[in-house]
């Protein structure tokens, strides 16, 4: 009828775009999952980082590791500024963390173990290593302090290849995603070069074209980007719950770090297909507008 | 209004389908563009309406020279033309009455003055029933006599029709260029192609006349 306007360009009659959805789709699946996998990793080496921070471990090797031994680290330790606190794990302790690998059969006397310190820095404290070793190498020759940089710096060095290889995943499928908009756009050009012609011979501007290009593959990214992010958050939950189900000892003992993500996380991760959309629609805009600049 | 210096037109590597074409139409004027098939009427029109940039030569429209005209002003340039083509051009997809409100919609008219216009028109052209139908479930006079609604919606300045009476019968032609006159006499300037050289005649008005891409006398 004609109370209801309908678009001058016929865009949603042609089959060039009815695959975008389809074609969108999996890039924001592919990028959810990057994005999840990012923050999740972000979210637990922070957790480590913690867990960790304010503790320091000091090692006694076999070969050194006399109750005279520890007993002398002790007090070295003890003595210096900046410790909260230093304790001797006993055999049932090094027992127990040692029970998930080697099961409860051995008992640990039977092994030969290094004998290990817990060491607590006071709050907001910076104790001088390199005088803390050089007291703990006098008290107690061969006894080793690992405040545990090492391996966090290994940690950090690997969640930023991951995070690497996530934006890179994100960009290669962002990039694909223009791509396509861009080819199907050009179709819709082709396809509709009658009446676009005849727009512009009636003093249509170039955006008031582009605009109906602009809202199709708005409204195309969009509904792809829904079907993908669904997609993606029942895998983001199945493989949260595989993670879970790794655990050998409970959750403190995870094999691999929990995929859970925070509120504000699931609330990024739902801006994907409005992205997607938006991304869409500026890529529609800029090729029309590039594409009827050469029109007389 | 319309003047043309020298110009010349070819298509890619072609021939020059119109020579060293000078002309100028007054402001107000009535002309027939006449000349028999092939001749260059259709793109002397084309010209005018900016749907070509010529190869040679200057063309001034609206007491502006077109070759120092930025493209982004050549917009509300087209909106003062208004065209009626050969084939119709219609869009298939809209009704009659969407496809009369198109000039006005890209003008950026209310809705409510463009409902208001149509509505009369086509009830002038004498198809006020068939404002929901589409082009092709319309006779080809009546898609004619969509396509010069139109062109006149707008009430453009200059007026250009590529055989506009072609699909008529003889009294509904004559209709419709008594609406040509009549737009005409509010001011518009008018351009009619066709090759009824009688018809021309018959009405009077100054002829351009084109033989082989150029202007010879009727």
């Amino acid at each position: 009828m004609i109370g209801r306007r309908r678009d001058d360009i016929p865009l949603r009659r042609d089959g060039t775009a009815r695959f975008l959805p389809w074609l969108i789709a999996p890039t924001v699946y592919l990028a959810a999952i990057a994005i999840a996998f990012m923050l999740a990793l972000g979210g637990a080496l922070q957790e480590w980082d913690r867990g960790l921070a304010g503790t320091m471990t000091v090692e006694l090797p076999p070969s050194a590791a006399s109750d005279a031994a520890v007993k002398a680290a002790l007090t070295a330790l003890r003595g210096m500024p900046g410790i909260a606190s230093a304790t001797a794990l006993g055999r049932a302790a090094e027992g127990k963390l040692l029970a998930p690998f080697l099961g409860t059969a051995v008992a640990p006397e039977e092994l030969e173990l290094p004998r290990l310190i817990d060491v607590r820095v006071a709050t907001g404290a910076a104790p001088d290593l390199a005088a803390l070793k050089a007291r703990l190498a006098a008290a107690a020759p061969g006894a080793v302090l690992d405040d545990h940089q090492q391996w966090l710096d290994r940690l950090y060095a690997l969640a930023l290849s991951v995070e690497a290889t996530g934006l890179a995943i994100v960009a290669m499928v962002s990039a694909a995603s223009v791509l396509t908009v861009i080819f199907t756009t050009r179709a819709g050009l082709a396809v509709h070069r009658d009446v676009i012609e005849l727009l512009h011979m009636m003093g249509a501007r170039d955006s008031y074209i582009a605009r109906q290009f602009e809202r199709e593959a708005l409204r195309l990214g969009f509904a792809g980007g829904v079907a993908g992010l669904a997609l993606a958050v029942v895998t983001i939950w199945g493989l949260g719950h595989a993670a879970a189900a790794t655990s050998l000892v409970g959750e403190q003992a995870a094999l691999l770090p929990e995929l859970r993500l925070v509120p504000w996380q699931w609330g990024a991760l739902a801006l994907l297909p409005v992205a997607a959309g938006l991304a869409a629609m500026a890529t529609a805009r800029i090729t029309l507008l590039r594409a009827l600049a050469r029109l007389p | 209004m319309v003047r043309f210096e020298n110009v010349g037109m070819r298509y890619g590597t072609g021939p020059e389908v119109l020579r060293d074409l000078s002309l100028y139409l007054p402001p107000g004027s009535f002309h027939f563009l006449t000349g028999a098939s092939g001749a260059g009427k259709s793109t002397l029109l084309r010209l005018m309406y900016l749907g070509e940039r010529p190869t040679r030569g200057l063309i001034s429209l609206f007491d502006q020279d077109l070759s120092r005209v930025k493209r982004r002003n050549l917009a509300p340039m087209r909106r003062k033309i208004g065209v009626v083509f050969q084939d119709f051009r219609l869009l298939d997809h809209l009704s009659a009455f969407d496809n009369v409100a198109l000039p006005l919609r890209v003008a950026g008219v209310a809705e409510t003055r463009i409902r208001q216009n149509v509505t009369e028109l086509l009830d002038w052209v004498g198809l006020a029933d068939k404002l929901a139908a589409r082009p092709p479930t319309l006779s080809g006079g009546q898609q004619q006599r969509i396509a010069i609604a139109r062109a006149v919606i707008a009430r453009p300045q200059l007026l250009l029709a590529d055989e506009p009476t072609g699909n008529v019968d003889d009294a509904m032609a004559l209709r419709l260029l008594r609406l040509f006159e009549e737009m005409n006499r509010l001011g518009t300037t008018v351009v009619l192609a066709t090759h009824n050289e009688a018809l021309a005649a018959r009405l009077g008005h100054a002829r351009v006349h084109l033989e082989n891409g150029e202007l010879a006398a009727p």
